[in-house]
């Protein structure tokens, strides 16, 4: 039987991994996919809290299931912004957005 | 070591080094292809916490729709896909550090946390789990409300992607 400890642990490595993305990565569609993986470990972290402290209650899959739909409206609505800066800017480098830095 | 575990470890390795190489692999579709065998993984972890529902939903939702359309943006945007320079910003060091010490807390914090190693209770009804999911969320007195929210901002999101990508004729 599998402690709820690993998952914990595994949850936590693949945040940390998705927040490194998202620091460090030039490309703004690659900051989204770091944004994706942290979206990703909380959900692993919901299921498995759900299993192994209230496998009779319903909250934590109802939590991850909202979490699996904004998931799907953020990745629909960043994307659509990156291809219109796309097309006005011709790039998609987070530090060549600087329309509205003064 | 039992077989559960055997199969854990040898997901999470294959998981995590897909994830790294995510956020660290120069070329977008390759890092995009590293992300779809990464939201495979966690299916797996799904399959391996009864939630047998989720695993579905994640290859549905995640790689069949999430990882296409980044594939499709990485696509679009093909003029710096092939940036021959480095991919990541001057401060990278600094966001390692910061990763690295979010783990270092979240780590510390589980360690004292007393229910850190419990193991899984049994499972009551393995049948009608599905169908019980299902009428929470239209039940009036339980997670009605979330369930409408998600649907306009489904439908918001949509109107918004297509309004913000689409062509703008004058």
């Amino acid at each position: 039987m599998i402690p709820l400890s690993w998952y914990l642990i595994f949850a936590a490595i693949l945040f940390c991994i998705g927040l490194y993305g998202v620091l460090v990565r030039k490309s703004a569609i690659a900051i989204l996919m770091g944004i994706e993986l942290m979206l990703n470990s909380v959900n692993i972290n919901l299921i498995s809290f759900w299993r192994y402290r209230s496998p009779d209650g319903i909250a934590g899959q109802a939590f991850a299931i909202i979490v699996f739909a904004v998931a799907a409206a953020e990745v629909a609505v960043g994307l659509a912004l990156i291809i219109s800066i796309y097309r006005r800017r011709n790039s998609v480098v987070a530090d060549d957005m600087n329309l509205l830095k003064w | 070591m039992s077989a559960e575990q055997i199969i854990f470890l040898i997901v999470a390795l294959v998981t995590l080094v897909a994830a790294f190489s995510v956020v660290t692999s120069r070329n977008l579709i390759h890092a995009a292809l590293w992300l779809i065998l990464t939201l495979f993984g966690v299916a797996i972890f799904y399959v391996l916490l009864d939630a047998g529902f989720f695993a579905v939903i994640q290859v549905i939702i995640y790689i069949g729709a999430i990882a296409i359309l980044f594939i499709f943006a990485a696509m679009l945007t093909r003029r710096v896909m092939q940036d021959t320079g480095p991919q990541t910003n001057r401060n990278w060091w600094l966001g390692a550090l910061i990763a690295l010490f979010l783990f270092a807390g979240i780590a510390l914090m589980l360690v004292n946390w007393q229910g850190f190693n419990t193991s899984a209770p049994e499972l009551a009804n393995s049948g009608g789990r599905i169908s019980q999911l299902g009428l929470a969320l239209v039940s009036p007195d339980q997670y009605v409300l979330p369930f409408e929210l998600a649907s306009i901002l489904l439908v918001a999101a949509m109107i918004g992607a297509i309004f913000v990508a689409g062509e703008k004729k004058s």
